[in-house]
């Protein structure tokens, strides 16, 4: 597992001696869960929720009693740090 | 001594005019002041609750009473964390179901519980606020991820409490701090507004000092919900009503396998009383719950990385340099788990995997009313002891995991002691099978019958 590029994937920035530290720990996790490769799952489906239900719908009405205030704005539009270079 | 009247006690005190809610509430605050310092059960305490107790409408359900909230539920007014920094000093903008139910039903949120942060973890120590202790015995963890819940129960803060639970979050603390902990089926309590952790398999659920204050919570928190797809439109019964009859229960032998003696010991005690009780008790067998734990890792980190990647720090809360370690390593491992290659391999085997778990289970329930699940192999862990075990608490959790994965519903409640420190009996029934539950373990915890 290369950690460096999983913690760029999940946007996490690593603290020094985090990815030493991870990359032991997640293999020793690794194998404790590969105990389930034991099991024959050749002609099962997989479970993705438990509620039996499907389907699930609601009106199409817009409800904004619950909308944040944004924490800077400007204009009435969120500010955001950019993501580009500014030169 | 207000403070430790149970549920049901105190509503009885309320109505007949024994006391009042402000007495109530203060005597809670008492022993908050009094003991927190120490235990850290409470992340915040409710600066307006002797207010509310004042102007609190006591012909209502929970009228006047008051009730400890773990931290991942948003209330308006109260500072919501979920025991991380990512989200320090949040003042929600809107209400949890759950908690919107209870001050509907006239209940008084005392203060925002303690627990692991983001509820990753079974033991109050991955808080980024500092551990809970166990009040039992300070030197011990109270168990997780409702930690700070389980410890205001049993150290009479409040009257009852408010959990959730995505693996033995609600039952495994319980069993720890010597409370009640009750899980309602996947869907039957609304996970709206509460701090996302493993969607498919995340329940809100009591922690309470009796059986039938729990089955009283369930019922005013439980129920259909629009802003829930995911909440069943079954109706909510009576949760209490009588047994009508004797029942089957198993008891698996792989379970009792993971037990610790002494331990192991005063559950099959437990399950001997309730043969006594009329009911039929027999051994079974089901697929081991060391399975449970490989599924449970992948399917909770899976959705972990999904649900923790919107905190951006944009709309609100700190950037994402704010996670604490465990919190990392949870959504680096689903990350991983999700990523391109690894998805057959790792999510999907897992979900296979619960398939035949849920059948197993299927399978059990065809031939048997309910099964008996302890909330854990045994008693409650120093403080410290999970530092550097990344596995900490899928370890202790191994024993509620299966029963998680399938969306079941399960109790976890006292049944005697090993070393000074609770022991817990648990049983779990088919999904929806609240009632049965309940009614077993309140049978169960009845004196004399």
């Amino acid at each position: 597992m290369d950690v460096a590029h999983v913690a760029k994937l999940a946007n996490l920035p690593l603290k020094p001696g985090e990815q030493a530290k991870f990359q032991k720990q997640f293999e020793e996790t690794l194998k404790t869960i590969a105990v389930i490769d034991e099991l024959d799952t050749s002609h099962v489906e997989p479970t993705s929720q438990v509620t039996g239900l499907v389907n699930v719908t609601r009106g199409d009405a817009i409800d904004s009693s619950r909308i944040l205030p944004p924490p800077k704005s400007n204009n009435g539009y969120f500010v955001v740090p950019s993501i580009f270079d500014a030169q | 001594m207000l403070n430790k009247l149970s549920l049901t006690e105190a509503l009885k005190g309320l109505k007949q005019k024994k006391f009042s809610s402000p007495e109530l509430v203060q005597s809670c605050l008492e022993q908050i002041s009094k003991l927190d310092s120490r235990i850290h059960a409470f992340l915040h305490v409710n600066p307006g609750a002797l207010k509310e107790a004042k102007t609190a409408d006591i012909s209502k359900p929970l009228g006047g009473i008051p009730i400890a909230v773990k931290d991942n539920f948003l209330t308006v007014g109260l500072p919501t964390t979920a025991s991380s920094l990512v989200l320090d000093g949040y003042m929600p903008h809107y209400e949890s179901t759950v908690t919107g139910k209870l001050k509907e039903a006239g209940a008084i949120i005392i203060g925002k519980t303690n627990m692991d942060a983001w509820a990753h973890g079974s033991s109050t120590e991955t808080s980024d606020y500092g551990v809970t202790r166990n009040p039992r015995n300070p030197d011990y963890l109270p168990g997780g991820s409702s930690g700070g819940s389980a410890a205001a129960v049993a150290a009479d803060m409040c009257t009852a409490a408010i959990g959730s639970e995505t693996a033995g979050s609600i039952r495994q603390p319980a069993a720890w701090c010597g409370v009640v902990g009750f899980k309602p089926t996947y869907g039957r309590v609304s996970r709206y507004g509460v701090i996302a952790m493993a969607s498919s398999t995340d329940s809100p659920g009591p922690l309470t000092k009796t059986v039938e204050d729990a089955a009283l919570l369930t019922r005013i928190i439980a129920g259909h919900d629009p802003f829930d797809a995911t909440t069943s439109p079954l109706p909510v019964s009576d949760h209490l009503s009588p047994l009508k009859s004797h029942l089957k229960i198993g008891i698996s032998k792989e379970y009792m396998e993971v037990m610790q003696p002494e331990a192991k010991e005063l559950v099959l005690k437990a399950a001997k009383r309730l043969e006594e009780l009329g009911h039929l008790v027999e051994e079974t067998s089901l697929i081991h719950p060391k399975y449970s734990i490989g599924v449970y890792t992948i399917v909770q980190r899976s959705e972990v990385s999904s649900n923790l990647a919107r905190y951006d720090g944009i709309r609100y809360g700190h950037d994402r340099s704010y996670f604490g370690e465990e919190a990392k390593r949870r959504i680096m491992l689903g990350t991983y788990a999700l990523s391109s290659g690894y998805y057959d391999q790792y999510y999907n085997r897992a979900q296979k995997v619960r398939t035949l778990i849920i059948q197993d289970f299927h399978k059990a329930f065809h031939k048997y009313d309910l099964l008996v699940d302890p909330a854990s192999p045994g008693p409650a862990l120093k403080v410290g002891s999970t530092a550097n075990d990344p596995m900490f608490g899928e370890m202790q959790d191994i024993l509620v995991e299966p029963s998680s994965i399938a969306g079941l519903t399960g109790i976890s409640l006292p049944c005697g002691l090993v070393n000074s420190l609770p022991i817990s009996f648990g049983l779990i029934g088919p999904q929806f099978a609240e009632n049965l539950v309940l009614q077993v373990a309140n049978q169960y915890a009845q004196p004399n019958i």
